[in-house]
């Protein structure tokens, strides 16, 4: 019994620690799906919880903030997509360039506005997306196995775990049931075919990077008004990396890269858990070797265990029209 | 299978398709059209010939959207029209496939069929909806393709008819076609004619873009010859030749066959033995290869790309490690146990020009001096005590570019401002040079103009006349009827063929080629319907 409880609390921390790398990744999937390589995930998200953090505090309204993180991300992508769609630049050069601008555009224009060290007031309660009780939670509490897990599990996250879980459906459905998803898969593997098709490549790519934005806004926000409460500084701390991660693991699928993100947030759930914890024969583990497991995980996985992760085949070329 | 064409007695004499009228464009400096008209009568079959940089394919390009002229006028069906896009050349029922296949290799036959023409937001609707379109196409012109199979499984021959599918779901009643054949063994470009026959009997005009004028001949009703960016003749296929064609499209008259003696093959040169190579992902690229090359002697390798000839290459020159079997160079051995490296096996006395010039023969970006020496920069002739020998390197290159009569003779260009003749008769200059024993050739004319390909050919027997074994590798196989003295066929990794040139013909070496393609049984049921 003691180790269910266990298992269930790890479980539930999974999910709220999961649910800002489902957001990028999915984010991640619709630019890289269209052949622009995401690496600015990272910035766009601490933009976002920037934007989210400042104008709920002056506002007071969550749902203000909300759009403020996804505008904000959404800027932000159009910024990267105007320098690797509109001018061909070198994506990963741009994205870098996003992550660097974010890293230190958020604690300026922090430490400007609220002199507070580059953090933003910290929210009450009801500056916060609360958790959701589900209906019956209490009363089903009781009932073996299935109640802790309506209970403690699924029910009593905040709004933006579960659009988290529902973006990847959506996703998936977006990208392989539409008109959309089927030439963003294309522009990703031959842009040349979608031009010759008569449809532009760039307004195509384009609108894959301002989903990526949008998405990582609601990450953004995520962090800072939902899980935290307020924002701190570089406080996106490599999950944009690691959501990235996440998406070469899935092999650039939607669900393979949920499993992925929750794979990668119950290690993270554990390791805290681990802090201090005598383990029989190895002892103490450390938590910076539990910290750093995603990636080791990551680079073993993809070195052999998963074959290789076959990247859309157009990504990271700018697409020019002119074939010689 | 279509043997007659029908035609349409109501049909107005002349009406055309598609008129060009005094088309301009240029590049920068380049005049890529000048003042081109070209008039395309409905239901015909129209070839459009002419040397690389003629100006064909950016007249295509402009009549399917993809540049815009600078000045002149574009009538379909009669009207004045502006194509400023792909898209707009779709509307007005233009189709194009292009010589690299525009299509998404990881994607079905229906999804690339239906790509930019869905109808509707939903997927699942507009796949339904093109099923059943696509199955009266099918049906109406006899061409049959898997729509559930994934194109990158397909062979190239079924590739192209979707990208003809492709285009007729879009209604197209002008078909362009960029250099179709370039690809195909001789049944996948028969089984090709017999679906253009058809369209034309259907009241489709094809425009043919090609350089292989023999197929011009075989296919077309009407041809015109473009020269330097400008329209030189339109004439009935009818009353003309492919000597007067190909005297068109030069400006001077050209040797088609190549002139040479009987060979005299002295001893082995390069002896190959039981090669056997995999890929990486462990597929079996050459199985079992042995053959002989002896001094005096041109033997082609043919087949069509892909079936092991790069790997073959790639092991000889040492690009690759030779894993099971043996090479023999003039008695040296190089097998799994003694590899070599691609600068040992050079200093054997091997000359390489390597299939794909761009990635293996030459750096785009260097000049033509620096091009010339590649391989050899470490030879004392062109190197000081610590810096190289700047002067020595660009005399070398001055000389070879003299007896190679590579144009513009200008040292300091950069390599990838030359024609593709002109890169290429640089690359086998350097080769030939050190009169190799051994010459191995890749695709020798592989984008070169008709010019130079009589040059080129020229050049590859005198080379045999002094005692050189040569090794050429083409998917060209009228190249290597008239090249070669001794043809060697492969397929799927396994030399199925080895004849002398003069007892062989195109048709039975195709049928050699195609004789264990696996493809093989999909592209006959498609031409039975």
């Amino acid at each position: 019994m003691e180790f269910s409880v266990q298992l269930i609390s790890a479980l539930d921390s999974t999910l709220r620690l999961a649910a800002p790398l489902v957001l990028c990744a999915m984010a991640g999937l619709f630019s890289e799906r269209s052949g622009i390589v995401d690496i600015g995930l990272e910035g766009k998200m601490l933009a976002g919880a920037f934007a989210a953090a400042a104008v709920t505090a002056v506002t007071g309204s969550v749902w203000l903030g909300l759009l403020a993180a996804i505008l904000v991300s959404i800027m932000m992508a159009l910024l990267h997509g105007f320098a690797c769609i509109t001018h061909r630049g070198d994506q990963v050069v741009s994205g870098l360039a996003i992550n660097i601008l974010a890293a230190g555009l958020t604690v300026v224009l922090g430490i400007a506005w609220f002199r507070r060290g580059g953090q933003t007031p910290s929210l009450g309660s009801d500056e916060r997306f609360g958790p959701l009780t589900w209906p019956l939670s209490e009363s089903l509490s009781d009932v073996p196995l299935l109640g802790p897990v309506y209970t403690e599990l699924l029910s009593g996250h905040n709004l933006l775990v579960y659009v988290a879980l529902m973006a990847v459906p959506m996703t998936a459905w977006i990208v392989f049931k539409t008109r959309f998803g089927l030439r963003l898969r294309a522009v990703g593997e031959n842009p040349q075919a979608v031009d010759t098709a008569g449809i532009s490549v760039a307004w195509l790519r384009y609108r894959a990077v301002i989903m990526a934005g949008l998405l990582c806004g609601l990450a953004g926000a995520y962090l800072s008004i939902a899980l935290g409460a307020g924002f701190i500084k570089d406080m996106s701390a490599g999950k944009g990396y690691i959501a990235l991660a996440a998406l070469i693991f899935g092999k650039w699928r939607p669900y393979p890269a949920l499993f992925a993100c929750l794979l990668f947030g119950f290690l993270e759930a554990v390791a805290t858990r681990m802090q201090g914890v005598q383990l029989p024969v190895v002892g103490e583990i450390d938590v910076q070797l539990m910290q750093a497991l995603p990636y080791i995980l990551t680079v073993i996985l993809l070195a052999g265990f998963i074959g290789r992760a076959i990247a859309p085949k157009a990504i990271g070329t700018p697409y020019s029209k002119d074939r010689a | 299978m279509v043997t007659q064409t029908i035609q349409d007695p109501n049909r107005d004499p002349v009406s055309y398709s598609i008129q060009l009228a005094k088309i301009n464009k240029h590049f920068g400096a380049v005049k890529a059209n000048v003042d081109v008209d070209l008039n395309v009568v409905k239901g015909e079959i129209h070839a459009i010939v002419g040397e690389n940089g003629a100006g064909k394919s950016t007249l295509m390009s402009i009549l399917y959207g993809f540049y815009e002229a600078d000045s002149g006028s574009i009538y379909v069906d009669g009207e004045a029209v502006r194509i400023n896009d792909s898209k707009r050349a779709i509307e007005l029922g233009i189709g194009m496939v292009h010589q690299h296949f525009m299509l998404v290799d990881n994607f079905t036959v229906l999804e690339n069929i239906v790509l930019g023409a869905e109808g509707s937001w939903s997927l699942t609707s507009s796949l339904y909806k093109a099923r059943n379109k696509l199955q009266a196409i099918s049906d109406q012109y006899g061409l049959n393709v898997d729509l559930d199979a994934v194109v990158s499984q397909l062979p190239v021959g079924l590739q192209q008819r979707v990208e003809i599918l492709k285009a007729l779901y879009r209604d197209a009643k002008i078909l362009i076609l960029d250099e179709p054949t370039g690809v195909l063994t001789p049944q996948e470009v028969d089984q090709l004619f017999a679906i253009l026959k058809t369209l034309k009997s259907q009241g489709v005009s094809v425009l043919l873009i090609t350089h292989k004028l023999q197929e011009v001949i075989a296919i077309s009703d009407q041809v015109s010859v473009m020269r330097a960016g400008a329209m030189v003749a339109t004439v009935k296929t009818s009353e003309t030749s492919r000597e007067a064609l190909a005297e068109l499209m030069v400006g001077r008259k050209v040797l088609l066959r190549v002139d040479k003696h009987v060979a005299n093959p002295g001893k082995t040169l390069l002896q190959v033995d039981s090669l056997t190579w995999h890929d990486e992902t462990d597929v079996p690229r050459l199985d079992d290869v042995s053959f002989k090359v002896k001094a005096g002697e041109i033997v082609g390798v043919a087949g069509v790309s892909g079936n092991g000839q790069t790997e073959l290459l790639g092991l000889l020159s040492g690009m690759l490690d030779v894993q099971q079997g043996q090479i023999n160079i003039e008695g040296i051995c190089i097998d799994a146990q003694h590899q070599m490296t691609p600068k040992q096996i050079r200093h054997l006395g091997v000359g390489h020009v390597a299939e794909d010039r761009h990635r293996n023969g030459m750096v785009g970006a260097f000049s033509a001096e620096e091009t010339a020496i590649m391989g050899f920069q470490d030879e004392p002739e062109f190197n000081g005590k610590i810096l190289q020998n700047r002067l020595a390197i660009t005399e070398h290159c001055k000389s070879l570019m003299n007896t190679f009569d590579v144009r513009p003779a200008d040292p300091d260009l950069k390599s990838a401002s030359f024609s593709g003749g002109n890169q290429q008769k640089l690359c086998i200059a350097r080769e030939m040079n050190v009169s190799p024993k051994v010459l191995l050739v890749g695709q020798p004319t592989r984008g070169v103009d008709i010019g130079a390909i009589e040059f080129i050919h020229q050049q590859i027997v005198s080379l045999r006349d002094q005692g050189s074994a040569v090794l050429v590798v083409s998917v060209e196989l009228e190249e290597i009827l008239s090249l070669c003295d001794r043809v060697l066929v492969m397929s799927e990794g396994r030399i199925v063929g080895n004849v002398l040139a003069s007892e062989t013909d195109a048709r039975s070496l195709g049928l050699m080629m195609s004789s264990s393609r696996s493809g093989d049984q999909m592209v006959q049921q498609g031409s039975q319907s």
